[in-house]
């Protein structure tokens, strides 16, 4: 913490510096172990059972919906990255 | 998180993977990453998301590589600072943008420094201090508009910043503040 003496205008504009983060991108930051944590788990389902990477590649949202996920712009977005990466492995 | 547990605690605990102990390190620099991305960098709302977003993943992930825990922050203002220097060079190829000098960076860096010290001085405050404070300076919130979150009459408002100005200016100076029986 600084030590420098601060008169009480100088404070304010300082406070003023740090407006929060819209909520949402915080929150989406909270959840990125979670998140995580689920992408390695389709991941490796999808590579140990083929109708379930028939199902995601066909139409991945509902795949996801039906397997009990809620598939979050931010997940679908990486699970596509990684089953190509897949499909090209 | 009921105690305040120092920057190198919390890192400790995050890559012990407990979660409380993420959200609380999201929590706890969320502003500053906000900050360098949008005043720093003035970078646009949708640039300044992804850059937030990749900053909190990198964070993630390299949590390891951080030889020193109590160097949390600087690492990473340097990694928004690398962050937002691609965002704006990627930017650059699709529309010429111009990119605040080295010097201005440094300088608006150093200011949100002690901004965060500032901030994290208020936790020290009591939550009725905290929050009209927060919602006042950061929040750029009306009188009105506290007072009814707070159910407040709003003519008090001010003299109620005032007092927890003089407590947040005395608890930076490291003195004791002077008992206040309204709390407030």
């Amino acid at each position: 913490m600084s030590a420098a003496p601060h008169d009480e205008e100088r404070l304010g504009e300082l406070l003023g510096m740090l407006p929060p983060a819209p909520t949402g991108w915080v929150q989406a930051a909270q959840e990125l172990p979670e998140a995580r944590r689920q992408l390695d788990e389709i991941v490796e389902r999808a590579r140990e059972d083929a109708a379930f990477r028939v199902r995601l590649l066909a139409d991945l949202e509902a795949a996801l919906t039906s397997a009990g996920y809620v598939p979050r712009p931010a997940l679908s977005e990486a699970l596509r990255a990684r089953l190509a990466e897949l499909d090209s492995a | 998180m009921t105690i305040e547990l120092t920057d190198a605690q919390l890192v400790e605990r995050c890559r012990a993977g407990e979660q409380e102990a993420w959200n609380e390190l999201v929590e706890r620099f969320s502003r500053y990453v906000y900050a360098i991305a949008v005043r720093g960098f003035r970078l646009s709302e949708n640039d300044a998301e992804d850059v937030f977003q990749d900053v909190f993943a990198r964070t993630f992930e390299r949590l390891e590589s951080l030889r020193d825990d109590t160097a949390i922050r600087p690492w990473l203002a340097q990694m928004t600072r690398n962050a937002c220097v691609d965002r704006l060079r990627a930017g650059t190829r699709e529309q010429p943008t111009e990119e605040p000098l080295a010097d201005e960076v440094d300088g608006e860096i150093e200011r949100l420094d002690e901004a965060l010290d500032v901030h994290e001085g208020l936790q020290g405050l009591p939550p009725n201090c905290r929050e009209v404070l927060d919602r006042f300076f950061a929040r750029d919130e009306s009188y009105r508009v506290i007072g009814e979150a707070l159910d407040l009459p709003a003519g008090t408002i001010a003299s109620r910043i005032s007092r927890c100005l003089g407590k947040l200016r005395e608890k930076l100076e490291g003195r004791k503040p002077s008992p206040d029986p309204s709390g407030g």
